[in-house]
């Protein structure tokens, strides 16, 4: 293994091992998240053809507002010592970002897979083409994972910190949110889902390249 | 000749409006030991980061282990820096064994080394406790296996004898033998003089920002 994917791995094992710690994610942001789901049809009513429509809408939103949130949280947990003593470590900041992408990723897709039965349970949205799901999951999973590290680091780095940050970090969910839930529509509709997929391809593309270009940069304004 | 470890000059540093350190000059050489003093808020925790490269001056110039602070060279010497600062810079949920395994996986160190740098601080039968935990005394002592698992050329300890019982401090003594031995240097932080008196070649006061050679 290289030294990057070495030291990326080394990050996210122990991210992953803090959150086996914590149970943040399946023990107390799921419940609310599948809570959020069960609300839902309780505010739209029990029109069962709306709900079906707008379910995998629903789910993603639920997704990003807080299997995102998570991500940001465990992104920005480290403090100062923490960050200045990995930094002595010879720890390259690019390898940082993608490991704690990766702990993120992981996350997101335990998230992801406990909501989505919720989901389906709820919304009955009468999905076709499910085997779409498996390339569909990780390229939105991955997007959103890369955000909310991003989002992390920027909380990091700027003063103004968690209160700028969503507002900053938010147009670059709305393609990401788009793509996932127009794919899923697409597949309703028997309609074309490539240009959706590829977006959010890009998506993925774009904040892996920033990620790991504005590490160094990010890492040092957090000091 | 070999070149100083630390060669500061006329640097400054100022955080926001306020200067915390003026037209400092120190240099440290290859196999000596320093000791920095002060009262409360006189920067030298500071000046610490400033020698750590986690700090960049406002002003002067400087060089650590060979690298200007003032450009890309000094990411390149941070992993020959060992810095135990007065905040813990442990991980709160994994236990000391897995704070000290982070370690060694990212500098690419066999993993037994982490239980040897445990056990030679005497965390041994601890290392399976969350570092969150433990007490002070015990986080520092992780902190030092965490330097002595990285053996740095220039050693950087912040109120190296915080918290320590006299068993440990004689740690002290021997992280900053081992980096003189190898031919770095340390630079001891105590508001203490006396503490660190027996371990440092020389003294300096830090007041007003300013350094001033202690006597005797």
């Amino acid at each position: 293994m290289s030294g990057f994917w070495r030291q990326a791995a080394a990050v996210a094992r122990r991210d992953l091992t803090g959150e086996v710690r914590t149970g943040e994610v399946l023990l107390v942001t799921a419940p609310f998240g599948a809570i959020a789901l069960l609300l839902i049809p309780m505010a739209v009513g029990t029109d069962a053809p709306l709900l079906a429509r707008i379910g995998p809408g629903m789910y993603w939103v639920v997704v990003l507002l807080f299997g995102v949130l998570v991500a940001l949280r465990r992104s920005a947990a480290e403090g100062r010592p923490q960050r200045e003593l990995v930094g002595l470590l010879g720890l390259d900041p690019a390898a940082r970002f993608a490991g704690q992408a990766l702990a993120n990723g992981a996350l997101l897709a335990v998230f992801a897979a406990v909501l989505g039965p919720v989901a389906v349970a709820l919304y009955d949205p009468a999905l076709r083409g499910w085997e779409w799901v498996p390339l569909l999951m990780p390229l939105t999973v991955a997007g959103l994972a890369l955000l909310a590290t991003v989002a992390g680091w920027l909380t990091a780095a700027l003063d103004s910190g968690p209160t700028l940050v969503p507002l900053l970090v938010a147009p670059l969910a709305v393609p990401l949110l788009l793509g996932a839930t127009q794919v899923l529509e697409g597949l309703r509709l028997g309609e074309p889902i490539l240009g959706w997929l590829m977006l959010l391809v890009a998506v993925d593309l774009a904040l892996a390249v920033a990620g790991v270009l504005g590490a160094r940069p990010l890492e040092e304004a957090a000091r | 000749m070999t070149s100083p470890v630390v060669e500061l000059r006329d640097v400054g540093v100022r955080i926001g409006d306020v200067p915390v350190l003026r037209n400092l000059d120190l240099t440290v050489g290859a196999g000596e030991a320093v000791g920095l003093h002060g009262a409360n808020g006189s920067g030298k925790s500071t000046l610490l980061r400033v020698l750590a490269t986690l700090a960049v001056p406002s002003a002067g110039r400087g060089r650590v282990l060979g690298a200007d602070l003032a450009s890309g060279e000094r990411f390149a010497v941070r992993p020959r820096i060992g810095l135990v600062g007065h905040e813990p810079g442990l991980y709160p949920e994994l236990t000391l064994a897995e704070n000290l395994g982070f370690v060694a996986r990212v500098r690419g160190v066999p993993a037994a080394a982490a239980a040897a740098a445990l056990e030679q601080v005497g965390l041994a039968r601890a290392s399976h406790r969350r570092a969150a935990a433990c007490s002070h005394g015990m986080q520092r002592r992780a902190e030092f296996a965490r330097v002595l698992l990285a053996d740095p050329d220039l050693l950087l300890l912040d109120e190296a004898h915080a918290g320590l019982d006299p068993a440990a401090a004689d740690l002290v003594a021997l992280l900053t033998k081992r980096a003189r031995d190898r031919g770095g240097a340390a630079v001891l932080v105590s508001h203490d003089q006396s503490r660190v008196a027996d371990v440092v070649d020389r003294s300096y006061e830090l007041a007003g920002g300013r350094l001033a050679p202690v006597s005797g």
